[in-house]
């Protein structure tokens, strides 16, 4: 059985956001509920890494683990998916989400917050598969119509992968072992190799 | 003759510092050997929760990975419903044999048929007002903790989380109340409450409840009701500021405050509930003619007599006065 997962190549991801465009449109998610971002570590600053980051679908997932109402469920897949009939809206799986996958379209005084939305894998919920209840709760289910998550399927540097864990990794192993342990495959010396310096600004020589 | 090495706690001391030094040196030693390794550096940073630059402003976002989730799980799932539950159902129990072995702490005197007055009826409306709400604030907040465990076997899934959505919401509504009556308790309280050297008798006595003897003099509130009082305020505060930070969260409060909030909130609480045992058994079953006083507003002279002799004399001069 395949279990599905997402890998982003942080050597390929160029932080341009539209994982999480693409994501928001084709769910129709509320205002303000992106359930996928992109994160840059040292950004502008040189070897600064973006990868983008939504529900990581855990094995052993904290949301599940702590949720009162019991409304987390796994899909043969390995999907984590909830139910928002029964969600109470209470924050427990926003507090023990390590990527902060869980979000709310509300935030009011009395802890109000809504039913919780977060990604869905493209895998939408526990209604009929593709019915317009199940896409206004959780958005489209493109698994169940034998497609990938949009993100993914969209990414322009194919630097998201989704799917079956063990292929989306003899991918990522193939990039890795074609890269060679050097992360010149890019920069200066990819784009005009045997050139030297001659051209290069002050401000991207290498250190 | 051959002297055998003993061991001494002090050789052992200097055994253990000197493994410590070489262990140490040579972790210095090894780190220097395999110089820096930048993505190990970097990747391990952000396994720590470094923050970086994210376009979605969302609460918290900016940051790959939050490692205070996982402490959280362990501490509300590992500790606190794993152990509250032993604790709820021992002073229960202990509670339970006490009346059994002890048993009521009955009148010694016949009923004189005279009445004093204890609690004004503004002093009882508010003891019911903040006592419904700590009942109904407990219930669902002992839901919110057990009820996967104990009601969705019973209830079935959706009926629960139909009912833990009313809980949640009535939880969080009767919240501000019941810290709004807790303080308003202090206020009219406090002044019976101010602990004296008579309380330390009360207690070394155990109230004169268990035993024969003369019974431990007390004024109009004695040791043991005192030192609910100030439980019940301690705890009150404590589990009424972190149930606020966790009630609003609308004023910016980070992910990291609201986890703390609620492991102090549900420790707490839970020591609260179970404290308020101790209470709920004195003034019910535990002592015959206590539940008059805070029902009724007035107790039997030979109640008071028993068990607050010196207001019993106050109040009997300030008559004749």
């Amino acid at each position: 059985m395949a279990r599905m997962k997402f890998l982003c190549d942080v050597e390929r991801c160029i932080e341009c956001n539209a994982c999480v465009t693409a994501c928001n449109n084709e769910h129709d998610v509320p205002w303000d509920i992106n359930r996928r971002h992109v994160v840059t570590i040292n950004d502008g600053k040189r070897g600064e890494k973006s990868i983008s980051v939504a529900c990581m679908h855990c094995t052993d997932a904290p949301c599940a683990a702590v949720c009162p109402v019991d409304c987390f469920y796994t899909t043969v897949d390995g999907i984590v998916l909830h139910d928002k009939d029964l969600c109470i809206g209470c924050g427990y799986c926003f507090y023990a989400c390590p990527f902060g996958a869980p979000q709310y379209p509300e935030q009011q005084a009395f802890n109000v917050r809504g039913k919780m939305d977060k990604c869905t894998f493209c895998a939408g919920g526990p209604l009929p598969d593709n019915s317009p209840e199940e896409y206004r709760k959780y958005g489209r289910n493109r698994i169940a119509e034998g497609k990938l998550p949009l993100c993914a399927e969209m990414c322009s540097t194919k630097a998201l992968l989704a799917g079956d864990g063990t292929l989306v990794s003899d991918i990522y192993r193939k990039r890795v072992m074609k890269r060679g342990g050097s992360m010149d495959f890019w920069r200066w010396e990819a784009a005009y190799p045997g050139q030297g310096n001659e051209n290069r600004s002050e401000n991207d020589k290498e250190k | 003759m051959k002297k055998h090495f003993v061991l001494t706690r002090r050789r052992a001391c200097w055994l253990c510092l000197c493994l410590l030094c070489v262990l140490t040196l040579s972790a210095v030693i090894m780190a220097q050997e395999r110089g820096p390794n930048p993505r190990g550096d970097f990747w391990g940073s952000v396994r720590e929760g470094v923050s970086g630059y994210t376009a979605v402003s969302s609460a918290g976002h900016d940051v790959l990975i939050h490692n205070g989730g996982q402490n959280w799980r362990e501490i509300r799932n590992g500790l606190i419903a794993g152990i509250s539950p032993w604790i709820l159902a021992g002073v229960f129990t202990a509670i339970m044999l006490f009346f059994l072995i002890v048993g009521k702490d009955k009148l010694e005197e016949p009923r004189s048929g005279i009445r004093i007055a204890r609690f004004s009826l503004a002093e009882r409306i508010l003891h019911w007002f903040t006592a419904l709400f700590f009942i109904i604030l407990a219930l669902t907040g002992a839901s919110n903790l057990f009820g996967r465990a104990v009601l969705i076997p019973v209830f079935g899934q959706a009926p629960f989380a139909a009912y833990m959505q009313w809980a949640l919401w009535i939880h969080n509504v009767s919240g501000p109340l019941f810290l709004a009556g807790l303080l308003l308790e202090f206020i009219i309280w406090v002044k019976d409450n101010i602990p004296k050297k008579i309380d330390i008798i009360w207690f070394r006595n155990l109230g004169g409840m268990v035993g024969k003897g003369p019974r431990p003099h007390a004024e109009k509130v004695n040791g043991g009701e005192k030192a609910w009082f100030w439980v019940m305020i301690l705890a009150g505060i404590v589990v009424g500021v972190t149930g606020v930070i966790l009630d609003f969260p609308i004023w910016g409060q980070s992910r990291a405050t609201m986890q703390i909030s609620h492991a102090i909130h549900a420790t707490v609480g839970l020591l609260f509930v179970a404290a308020s045992f101790g209470h709920i058994y004195i003034g019910t079953i535990g002592a015959e003619g206590t539940f008059e006083g805070m029902w009724r507003g007035s107790v039997d002279a030979s109640w008071a007599k028993q068990h607050q002799d010196l207001w019993y004399e106050h109040k009997i001069k300030e008559e004749q006065a």
